[in-house]
């Protein structure tokens, strides 16, 4: 679509665009691409002399047992924190379409995690579960199970997807919410004559036409557990123990700032801008089609 | 509601209380534990209803900060994230409301060059380009500086999106009649587009806002000194690691300090929230 009519200027527009341009210029195009030039050079120990070394950061980076490591921790985290915090949401989205009463008390309840930071979320769980004083684990040891995230990593995992999934439950609560009743009440009411019973409609009406939705929300937190968590992570395990919620993100931060890795953390960030693209694309062209189902 | 179902219906409310519950549980053990001291909360399992030191720790954290960790005070972070917040979303939306007026009302060369250059934008997350965006803030000499905490992060592809899509659904009628008069293309973006622009511009400053006063790996970069931290950054710094060590009471204090504006404007201002949630993911 585009305007019929139009201004006519030889400087304006130029002059209008330049703010956003200077900084995209300044802060992002100019960073990526030193990325891209960093992730082809290796620095000695002390940061005085580099050597243009090709691909080989990027070829050490898949031969390091470490990075492939973190590409699975990343890929187990990401999932989890998308299929838990979808599921939950969905089910509350659902119940609350049907409540008439409270409706808006209920909503308003369960939207604001949208605003606590990442990392205040991973601190508010990590005083729960925490090994000596927390809650949850007092808890948990009263019922003979014994919790310390601290050392075990299965564990350490299950407390980032906690705090991860509950911030982002209030987000996919939204849609599903807005989802729901853009649906047509013909569209139930001819299930229900039908004799299709709750459960029924649900999976044979309403699921479907909510796919578009679910996978929307699915990109969405996909690309949330990749890059927005890294506070969770930072917050509480710091990406322990050994390396088992290491996630790709926070070990570019790591090796990049931590361990002075220039060319390692340059190669991983240009893998992961390969991730974010495809990612992108994957989003984009579903939108183009969201209107079909 | 198609039928009554009287059982489903208390299904339905147990559900979502259950979801309510469990949503805000860790928010009440988090305000519980900033009204006890520091002893209260190592008596395990720790006291479940409200103690009487609220104002002790308030007070302790905003003007001083903890006794173990930093102890930079809480008051003047949550000024620093204020000031990131805020300087963040009318940032965002000043330049990105004059760049899309721009790409719609104007055909000039490269138009859809410049419009790519800043869509593309969206595929380079902060998070990915840590170590080199962090080069550039360094050499422009903008550490610990608010300059240095909030210009970066300003460009943006969504917001520039969300005008151009709203300045599309504007009737042409209004473009030409304001030609017709005289008008110039300010003087049409003044008087006609901007107060058009209201909502548009409500619904993105909630978000964007939350954005801002969220930040984390940025300003844990960019900020050395203590003056300069944020609220979400503060609290991070005063986990000494340990469990006895941390003095919980006041972690959780500053916790519930730098969570309540963010919820506050989501809570207050939700119908803008909803909206601009919605809009920005269109």
């Amino acid at each position: 679509m585009e305007k019929r009519v139009v201004f006519r200027s030889a400087w304006l527009p130029y002059a209008l665009l330049a703010p956003q341009i200077a900084v995209t210029l300044v802060f992002f195009f100019w960073p990526a691409a030193q990325a891209g030039w960093y992730s082809f050079q290796l620095q000695d120990a002390f940061g005085l002399r580099t050597e243009f070394v090709g691909l080989s950061n990027f070829a050490a980076l898949f031969r390091d047992a470490n990075y492939l490591h973190s590409f699975k921790v990343t890929a187990l985290f990401s999932a989890l924190v998308a299929v838990s915090g979808i599921a939950i949401a969905l089910l509350l989205a659902v119940m609350a379409d049907r409540v008439v009463r409270g409706a808006l008390a209920y909503k308003t309840l369960l939207i604001w995690p949208y605003a606590v930071a990442p990392a205040v979320a991973g601190v508010l769980w990590a005083f729960l579960f925490a090994p000596s004083v927390g809650i949850v684990t007092y808890a948990l040891r009263q019922a003979g199970y014994d919790w310390n995230w601290v050392l075990r990593g299965e564990q350490a995992m299950l407390l980032v997807v906690i705090a991860s999934a509950w911030k982002q439950v209030s987000y996919n609560f939204l849609f599903f919410l807005a989802g729901l009743q853009s649906i047509p009440r013909s569209l139930i009411e001819a299930a229900a004559i039908d004799g299709a019973g709750p459960a029924r409609r649900f999976w044979t009406v309403v699921f479907p036409l909510l796919s578009p939705t679910t996978f929307f929300l699915l990109v969405v937190n996909v690309v949330y557990a990749f890059f927005d968590t890294f506070g969770v992570i930072d917050a509480t395990t710091q990406g322990g123990p050994a390396g088992s919620t290491q996630i790709l993100v926070y070990k570019v931060y790591y090796d990049g700032v931590k361990a002075a890795d220039l060319g390692g953390s340059s190669a991983q960030s240009v893998v992961l801008m390969l991730i974010v693209i495809a990612l992108t694309v994957v989003q984009f062209r579903f939108v183009e089609r969201k209107v079909q189902y | 509601m198609v039928e009554n179902r009287p059982w489903l219906t208390v299904l339905s409310h147990a559900v979502l209380l259950a979801g309510v519950a469990l949503v805000a549980f860790p928010l009440y053990i988090t305000f519980v534990a900033s009204t006890l001291t520091h002893e209260e909360i190592l008596q395990v399992p720790m006291p479940l209803m409200p103690g009487g030191h609220l104002w002790e720790n308030y007070a302790q954290v905003l003007t001083a900060g903890s006794h173990a960790g930093a102890a930079a005070p809480v008051g003047r972070m949550m000024l620093n994230s204020l000031v990131m917040a805020v300087a963040i979303a009318v940032g965002k939306i000043a330049i990105s409301v004059i760049a899309s007026f721009a790409i719609v009302y104007f055909r000039f060369p490269l138009r859809n060059f410049f419009f790519w250059m800043i869509f593309v934008t969206l595929m380079l997350p902060v998070e990915v380009r840590i170590i080199p965006t962090f080069k550039v803030v360094a050499d422009l000499g903008m550490l610990n500086s608010y300059v240095g905490l909030t210009l970066p992060l300003i460009a943006s592809a969504t917001a520039t999106f969300l005008f151009r899509q709203f300045f599309l659904t504007i009737p042409e009628e209004l473009a030409e009649a304001a030609r017709i008069d005289g008008a110039g293309p300010l003087r049409f973006f003044r008087d006609v587009v901007l107060p058009l622009s209201k909502t548009s511009m409500a619904a993105l400053f909630v978000i964007q806002f939350i954005y801002g006063w969220n930040q984390y790996l940025w300003p844990l970069l960019v900020t050395t000194q203590e003056s300069m931290y944020t609220a979400v950054i503060g609290i991070k710094r005063m986990i000494t690691g340990g469990d006895a060590l941390t003095e919980w009471n006041l972690v959780m204090a500053t916790a519930m300090l730098a969570l309540l504006p963010p919820a506050a404007v989501v809570v207050l201002m939700q119908r803008w929230f909803v909206k601009g949630l919605v809009e920005t993911e269109k």
